[in-house]
C-alpha cells in the first residue's frame, strides 16, 4: 500500500504532530499512567494506523487528540497535541470546539449511537454546517445532498429525511463520514469505524475512506485492532501496548520485517486465510451430531392483516461426526446464531429435526430434554456475561455434574482438574469471575462446558470477542481438547480467518439458508458460489500472509473489494 | 502478551453489597445514628422509663412537663414520653413488617411471572387491578372489614405495596434471563427453581434493599395515618399515628401532645428515606458494571 500512495507523501505538511503525550488517571493525572510518552505524526494524505490490543491505549490516544478525555477521570499531564502546529491540549473549550468540526472529526465504532436516533439524519450533518459556516439554507442543502453522494449513499433525497434507523449500519457509517468531512477537516480520526460493521460493509466503507482521502486529501488517524483492516487502508502502521509505543513504521515495513517480539508475536497470532489441511479421518468416526431441514419461523402477530413472517433459519442440513469441527460462517443475520441455538435447544425450532447421538431431541419437551443436555453444549461469545459474577469459578463449573447427580466433592476435584486442562491454576476455583481477563474468563467457560463430558461442543463466536493474541491461545486450547477428548466441535463465526484454521468442514449460511458446504480446504480455497466468493473477496488483509511476514503471491496489491 | 498474566489473588472477592455507603457522607451518617437511636429507644422503653404507657390516670390529665413526666401527661393522665416511646415499637414493627412481608410476597409473584409468560399474563393483570386502587383506600376497607388489630393493619398496609415488588422483581428477571450464564445454566441441565433461585433471584438483592427501606417509610406513615383517621389499631395501645390522633383535640392547650411523636415520626422517615437513597446509590447495578469493567 506504502508504495501505492503518493511517494512524496513525506514532503507533505504535518496534520497532526503527537509529542511525548503522557495520560494520568484521576482529575489532576497523578494516577496510573495510561499514556506514556507516546509521540505520533500524520501528514496531510496520509493514514496512520494505531494498532493495538485492549488496554493498549489507542483510544485515549484519540480523545486527547479530540480534546474528549472524561474530565474527572483521565487528564493529559504532558507533551503536547501539535494540529496543524495549533496545541489542542491548550487550547480553551470555545477553540476546540471551533477545532472539532473544521480542523478535526472523528467517527465512532457504533454508528447507530454516534447519531440522535430523534432526528433526521440530513438535519444533523445540517447543524454542523449552520453552526459553522454562514451559508443559506439551500446551499447547505445542497451542499449536504453532495456530500452524501461523495458517501455513496443511494437516494439521497430520501435519506436526507430518514432517521437513523431506516438506515442499515453500513448507511449510518456512511453518514457519520459524511458528517465528519462536511467541512473538509484537516484530521479525521476513526476510531474502529468498521468493527460493528459486517465484512462485506466494512470492505465497501473501508474503499470509500481510502477514495474520499485522494479527493480530499485528509490526514485519518485510524485506531483498529484488526491487522487486516491495517493491511488494507494503512501507509503507516504505529503499534501500541500498555500506553507506550512499541514500533513505527511504513506499512510494508511493519507488515514483512517487524523489529519488535510483541509486533512479531501480534502478527503470528492473525489466523491465515489459506485453510488448514483437514485432519485425517482415523478409521470411522460416528455421527454425533444431525440437523434435518431445521427451520425458525419467527412470526410477528399483528391486529389486522396476515402475520409477518421471518425465517430466520430454512433447511438446515448438517452433519457432524465424532472428533470434527464443523464451521457455520456468515454475516450478521445469517441465522448462524439461531441454528446453534436450535441445536442447543436454547430456542424451539419450528421445523425439522435434530439428531444428538442418535436420538432425535427437536420435539422433546423441557422435562424430556434433560437428560440429553449433558450430551451437547454451548460456549458463548461474551466471556464477561456468560458466568455468573456472584458465583464461585468452581460453583460454577460443578454446577452441571451436580444437576446430573455427582456429589459436591467429586465435582469439585474434577473442576480443579478441567481448570488445569484449559491452562488454569486449580485453585481459581474458589475465585469470583471479575478477578479474570476475557481469555481466561473464555477457558472457563469451556472448562464448565467440558465438565459434562459432552459429545458436541457449540462455540457460538466464542473467540470473537477476544483480542488477537489470546484468540490464537483459545483457538489452540481448543484444538487440543479435541485432540485429546475426541470431541465434536459446532463453531459458529463470522471471521473467516478464524474458519479457515479451525473448521475441518464449513457451510455458509446467508439469509436464513445453507448456500454452501463441504471441506473448509475445498469451499474457503477454491468456493462454487457467488456469496462465498464475495465474502472471502471482503475478508481484510487478504493480500497479506501476517503469520509468516509476506505478501500472498508475491503481491502486495490489495484487491479492490 | 503471549502468556495471559494470572489472576491476582490480591483481588479481594466479591461478597455481596457491603455496608459501607451507611457512612458515605456527612449526612447519610446523621441519619444513621439518628434511625438507630430511634431503634434503640423503642427496644429499650421499658428500661428508659419506669412509667405505663397505658395506665389511665385522670387526676394527673394533661399535666405540663416535670422532672417525674419529661414531656407532661396527655388527656387521660397517660405519660406522653412512655406512649411515645412505646408507639415506636408498634410503628416500627410495621414499618420492618410490611417491608419484609410485602419483599417475600413481591418476590415470589416476580419470580413466577418474569419466568413464566402463563403466569406472568394472569399475575400482571392482578397487580395492575391493586395498583389502581388508593393504598390508604384500601387499607381502610381492609381494616373495617376485618377489625383493628397489629396483623391486620399490618395486611392491609402490605397488600397495596406487593405489585411495587413485584414489577420491580418481574422486571429485574426479565432482563437477566436473557443474561448468556442463565442460559447456559439451562444448557447444563439446570432445573428450574434452581435457575431462578441460583441465578435470576441474587439479582434482585440490591434493588429490593432499597425498595424495602421505601415500603418500610411509607408503611410507617401509612399506619400514622390509619390511625389518626381512626381506622388503625385501637387508641389505648400507643402508636405514633394514635397519640397524635388523640392529642389532636387539644393541639391548642398542648400542642406537644403532637410535636413528639410527629417529630420523632418525621425523623425516622427521613432517616430511613436518606438511607435507601444512599443504598440505591452504592447498589445501583449500572455503577456496579462500571467496576467490573469492559
Amino acid at each position: 500500500m506504502s508504495e501505492l500512495v503518493n511517494p512524496t507523501v513525506n514532503t507533505r505538511p504535518i496534520a497532526l504532530e503527537i509529542e511525548n503525550l503522557v495520560v494520568g488517571v484521576g482529575k489532576s493525572g497523578t494516577g496510573k499512567k495510561i499514556i506514556d510518552g507516546i509521540s505520533l505524526q500524520v501528514r496531510q494524505g496520509e493514514t496512520l494506523c494505531v494498532v493495538g490490543e485492549s488496554g493498549s491505549g489507542k483510544s485515549v490516544t484519540s480523545l486527547s487528540t479530540m480534546g474528549l478525555l472524561p474530565r474527572d477521570s483521565l487528564k493529559a499531564i504532558g507533551g503536547s497535541i501539535k494540529l496543524v502546529g495549533e496545541d489542542v491540549l491548550q487550547a480553551s473549550d470555545r477553540r476546540l470546539r471551533e477545532l472539532r468540526a473544521t480542523t478535526m472529526a472523528m467517527i465512532f465504532q457504533e454508528p447507530m449511537t454516534a447519531l440522535n436516533p430523534v432526528v433526521p439524519v440530513g438535519k444533523q450533518i445540517d447543524e454542523v454546517l449552520r453552526t459553522h459556516t454562514s451559508l443559506g439554507a439551500s446551499a447547505r442543502r445542497a451542499r449536504i445532498l453532495d456530500m452524501m453522494e461523495q458517501v455513496r449513499l443511494p437516494d439521497v433525497k430520501r435519506i436526507f429525511a430518514s432517521y437513523p434507523h431506516r438506515l442499515s449500519g453500513g448507511q449510518r457509517q456512511r453518514i457519520m463520514i459524511a458528517m465528519a468531512l462536511v467541512l473538509e477537516p484537516k484530521l479525521l480520526i476513526a476510531d474502529e469505524p468498521t468493527t460493528a460493521l459486517d465484512v462485506t460493509t466494512q470492505a465497501q466503507i473501508l474503499k470509500l475512506m481510502r477514495d474520499l482521502q485522494k479527493d480530499h486529501g485528509t490526514a485519518v488517524l485510524f485506531i483498529t485492532h484488526d491487522m487486516g483492516v491495517v493491511a488494507d487502508i494503512a501507509d503507516r502502521v504505529a503499534v501500541m501496548r500498555n500506553g507506550r509505543l512499541v514500533e513505527t513504521g511504513a506499512l510494508k515495513d511493519i507488515l514483512s520485517a517487524p523489529t519488535q517480539d510483541y509486533t512479531r508475536n501480534l502478527l503470528s497470532s492473525v489466523p491465515s486465510l489459506i485453510p488448514r489441511a483437514a485432519r485425517e479421518e482415523v478409521g470411522f468416526n460416528p455421527v454425533v451430531l444431525e440437523a434435518n431441514e431445521l427451520g425458525k419461523v419467527y412470526r410477528e402477530r399483528s391486529m389486522f392483516g396476515k402475520p409477518r413472517e421471518v425465517h430466520a433459519a430454512q433447511d438446515v442440513t448438517l452433519t457432524l461426526r465424532k472428533g470434527r469441527t464443523l464451521g457455520i460462517v456468515g454475516e450478521s443475520g445469517s441465522g448462524k446464531s439461531t441454528v446453534a441455538r436450535c441445536i442447543v435447544r436454547l430456542i424451539d425450532p419450528t421445523s425439522g429435526g435434530i439428531r444428538l447421538a442418535g436420538r432425535e431431541i427437536s420435539d422433546l419437551s423441557r422435562h424430556a430434554l434433560q437428560p440429553h443436555r449433558k450430551k451437547i453444549q454451548i460456549v458463548f461469545q461474551d466471556p464477561y456475561r456468560s458466568l455468573n459474577p456472584r458465583i464461585t469459578i468452581g460453583e460454577s463449573i460443578c454446577e452441571g455434574p451436580i444437576n446430573f447427580g455427582t456429589k459436591h466433592s467429586v465435582a469439585m476435584a474434577r473442576a480443579r482438574e478441567l481448570l488445569e486442562l484449559v491452562g488454569l491454576p486449580p485453585d481459581a476455583v474458589s475465585r469470583y469471575p471479575h478477578q479474570f481477563s476475557g481469555g481466561q474468563r473464555q477457558r472457563i467457560a469451556i472448562a464448565r462446558a467440558l465438565a459434562l463430558d459432552p459429545e458436541v461442543l457449540v462455540a457460538d463466536e466464542a473467540v470473537s470477542a477476544l483480542d488477537v493474541s489470546v484468540q490464537a491461545q483459545v483457538l489452540r486450547l481448543l484444538d487440543d481438547i479435541q485432540t485429546r477428548l475426541g470431541i465434536a466441535i459446532l463453531f459458529i463465526t463470522h471471521d473467516l480467518r478464524v474458519a479457515a484454521q479451525i473448521c475441518d468442514d464449513v457451510a455458509v449460511m446467508q439469509h436464513g439458508r445453507v448456500v454452501e458446504q463441504g471441506p473448509a480446504a475445498e469451499v474457503l480455497a477454491n468456493p462454487q458460489q457467488p456469496y462465498t466468493r464475495q465474502l472471502l473477496d471482503a475478508a481484510p488483509g487478504r493480500g497479506w500472509d501476517f503469520a509468516n511476514f509476506r505478501a500472498v503471491d508475491g503481491s502486495t496489491t490489495v484487491p479492490a473489494a | 502478551m503471549a502468556i495471559e498474566s494470572l489472576p491476582n489473588p490480591a483481588l479481594p472477592s466479591r461478597s455481596g453489597p457491603s455496608l459501607g455507603f451507611l457512612t458515605a457522607t456527612p449526612i447519610i451518617a446523621l441519619a444513621t445514628i439518628c434511625l438507630t437511636l430511634v431503634i434503640l429507644s423503642a427496644i429499650f422503653a421499658p428500661w428508659l422509663t419506669s412509667h405505663d404507657p397505658q395506665l389511665l390516670a385522670p387526676a394527673l390529665r394533661l399535666k405540663p412537663a416535670s422532672s417525674e413526666y419529661l414531656l407532661g401527661t396527655d388527656a387521660y393522665g397517660r405519660d406522653v414520653l412512655a406512649r411515645i416511646l412505646y408507639g415506636g415499637r408498634i410503628s416500627l414493627l410495621i414499618g420492618l413488617g410490611a417491608a419484609v412481608t410485602s419483599i417475600v410476597i413481591g418476590l415470589f409473584i416476580g419470580l413466577f411471572s418474569g419466568f413464566f409468560k402463563l403466569a406472568d399474563a394472569v399475575m400482571m393483570r392482578v397487580m395492575d387491578g391493586l395498583m389502581a386502587m388508593p393504598g390508604v383506600l384500601l387499607a381502610i376497607a381492609v381494616v373495617s372489614l376485618s377489625g383493628a388489630t397489629l396483623t391486620t393493619v399490618l395486611i392491609a398496609i402490605t397488600i397495596p405495596e406487593i405489585p411495587r415488588v413485584a414489577r420491580l422483581v418481574r422486571s429485574v428477571v426479565l432482563s437477566a434471563r436473557e443474561e448468556p450464564y442463565v442460559e447456559a445454566a439451562i444448557s447444563l441441565g439446570s432445573s428450574m427453581p434452581k435457575i431462578m433461585w441460583k441465578h435470576l433471584m441474587p439479582n434482585t438483592v440490591a434493588p429490593l434493599i432499597v425498595q424495602g427501606t421505601f415500603i418500610a417509610a411509607s408503611a410507617i406513615l401509612t399506619e400514622a395515618i390509619l390511625s389518626f383517621l381512626g381506622a388503625g389499631i385501637s387508641p389505648e395501645t400507643p402508636t405514633w399515628g394514635n397519640i397524635m390522633a388523640e392529642g389532636r383535640a387539644f393541639f391548642q392547650v398542648k400542642p406537644s401532645l403532637i410535636f413528639w411523636p410527629g417529630l420523632l415520626l418525621s425523623i425516622a422517615i427521613l432517616s430511613v428515606n436518606l438511607i435507601g437513597d444512599a443504598a440505591r446509590d452504592a447498589l445501583d447495578p449500572r455503577m456496579k458494571q462500571r467496576e467490573a469493567g469492559k
